[in-house]
């Protein structure tokens, strides 16, 4: 029988081993459309967070109210809720990002893994439970997010600008891959900013995790050859 | 310019030069989800077609006559969504009812429907347009996303008998080969100079 995961396992498992865009490779829409600026995909990560949290906390707490044949149209409308809170909020007090963000931040309504934690998760366990794994998923996915975003904004403009959506910190526009301003040399392949770069990226970063896994299995299944290889010799040394 | 040619262009711009899943990443779940299979492809198309222009009809009404007038403006996700899934389910009923063949092609790719933002992501951009653009919009971007998705699978098809590195194989490769028809679709984009019609 499975035993119940404990609670930190609900938290991190997320965070990598079940991380919900480069695991599950689930929410790809807002993760290709976001991830041109480092800071907007950060603040998207913020938002789906917030949004995720709230809508697991009041799933689980309908869990025994909502009727089975009905559960979608009420999920989607608790989620949708909470998607009108964070665009109100975010277009009063963080209108950069909210216009940079534009119609994504509506499309959290239809985000795979929003509904997917609520249908998965939150309609089958306790409100604890259920924030905890809102949490982990939110930051798995706004790492995840995040990191894809480094990488489009450093190669696609050579530069990383901080202080553009969140205005409360001043502006900075770190030269990586280029010069300082002012001087003409630059390495950025601005593809990578282009529509085209997010379906790479996030192609090669798969293939990547794919690789490593592959070679962890690899090493797993030589290892336990390996042991049994040896089990089998001192039991025949055992014999003899 | 006549209003006539405005509508063409914007089929002609929203399904080839601003493709809905090649540069907007609108539906992208079900285009990775729906895999290798030529004819599941074009019933995944047919069937956002249906529901996307539908909902197009339908939001943009209650969106101008209903929520503008009453001062909801901000209720629109909510609202639409309601409509997208309600109207989803209505076509399911719809469907088994009159043709039980075109169900079992359509159907299961019914419910996955809802969940796909290519529909709510037209259906929320057209609010910013009038009744005949905004069906012009949903026109184009149903037609692109069957246009890109029937190419992807057979793409795919050909895939299968590739032979890929194993840490490539399945997703990742998938994801390259849109980024590779995106940079082909990005070549389309000096057929019509957008700016100049008032496109964009």
């Amino acid at each position: 029988m499975d035993q119940k995961p404990s609670k930190a396992r609900i938290f991190l498992d997320p965070l990598f081993k079940a991380n919900p865009l480069f695991v599950m490779v689930l929410g790809t829409c807002p993760a290709l459309a976001v991830t041109t600026s480092f800071e907007s995909a950060i603040g998207m990560g913020l938002l789906f967070t917030f949004v995720v949290f709230c809508s697991n906390l009041i799933i689980s707490l309908l869990r025994k109210v909502i009727p089975d044949e009905v559960r979608t149209p009420c999920y989607i409308v608790v989620i949708a809720t909470f998607v009108t809170v964070v665009k109100i909020l975010s277009s009063t007090f963080l209108p950069e990002l909210y216009n940079s963000l534009g119609v994504f931040v509506s499309l959290l309504v239809v985000n795979c893994i929003v509904l997917g934690r609520a249908e998965a998760f939150a309609s089958q366990n306790t409100v604890v439970d259920s924030m905890l794994d809102g949490l982990g998923n939110g930051i798995g996915y706004t790492w995840a997010i995040a990191a894809i975003a480094l990488v489009r904004e450093v190669v696609g403009a050579g530069t990383l600008t901080l202080g553009k959506v969140f205005t409360f910190i001043p502006k900075v526009t770190l030269p990586i891959l280029s010069g300082y301003s002012g001087s003409d040399f630059s390495m950025a392949i601005p593809l990578f900013k282009s529509s085209a770069g997010g379906f790479l990226v996030l192609g090669f970063a798969l293939a990547i995790i794919a690789a490593v896994n592959n070679y962890k299995d690899k090493k797993a299944k030589e290892k336990a050859r390996a042991a049994k290889a040896a089990a089998a010799a001192a039991a025949k040394g055992g014999n003899q | 310019m006549s209003y006539v040619v405005s509508f063409i262009l914007a089929i002609v711009s929203y399904m080839v030069i601003d493709n809905v899943i090649l540069s907007r990443y609108f539906g992208i779940c079900s285009f990775i989800g729906v895999g290798n299979k030529v004819k599941s492809a074009v019933g995944m198309g047919l069937a956002v077609t249906f529901v996307t222009m539908m909902a197009a009809l339908v939001c943009w009404p209650i969106y101008t006559f209903i929520l503008v007038p009453a001062n909801m403006g901000y209720m629109d996700t909510i609202v639409f969504i309601l409509v997208i899934a309600s109207l989803v389910q209505m076509v399911g009923f719809f469907i088994k009812k009159k043709s039980i063949s075109l169900y079992k092609t359509l159907g299961i790719y019914l419910p996955l429907i809802t969940t796909n933002c290519a529909v709510l992501g037209v259906v929320q951009n057209n609010t910013a347009y009038d009744f005949g653009r905004s069906m012009a919009n949903a026109l184009g971007t149903s037609l692109g996303f069957v246009l890109v998705i029937f190419l992807f699978a057979c793409i795919r098809v050909r895939l299968e008998g590739a032979n890929l590195p194993k840490a490539f194989k399945g997703v990742p490769i998938a994801l390259i080969v849109a980024g590779i028809m995106a940079i082909v679709f990005m070549g389309l984009g000096g057929i019509i100079d957008l700016g100049s019609w008032g496109l964009i």
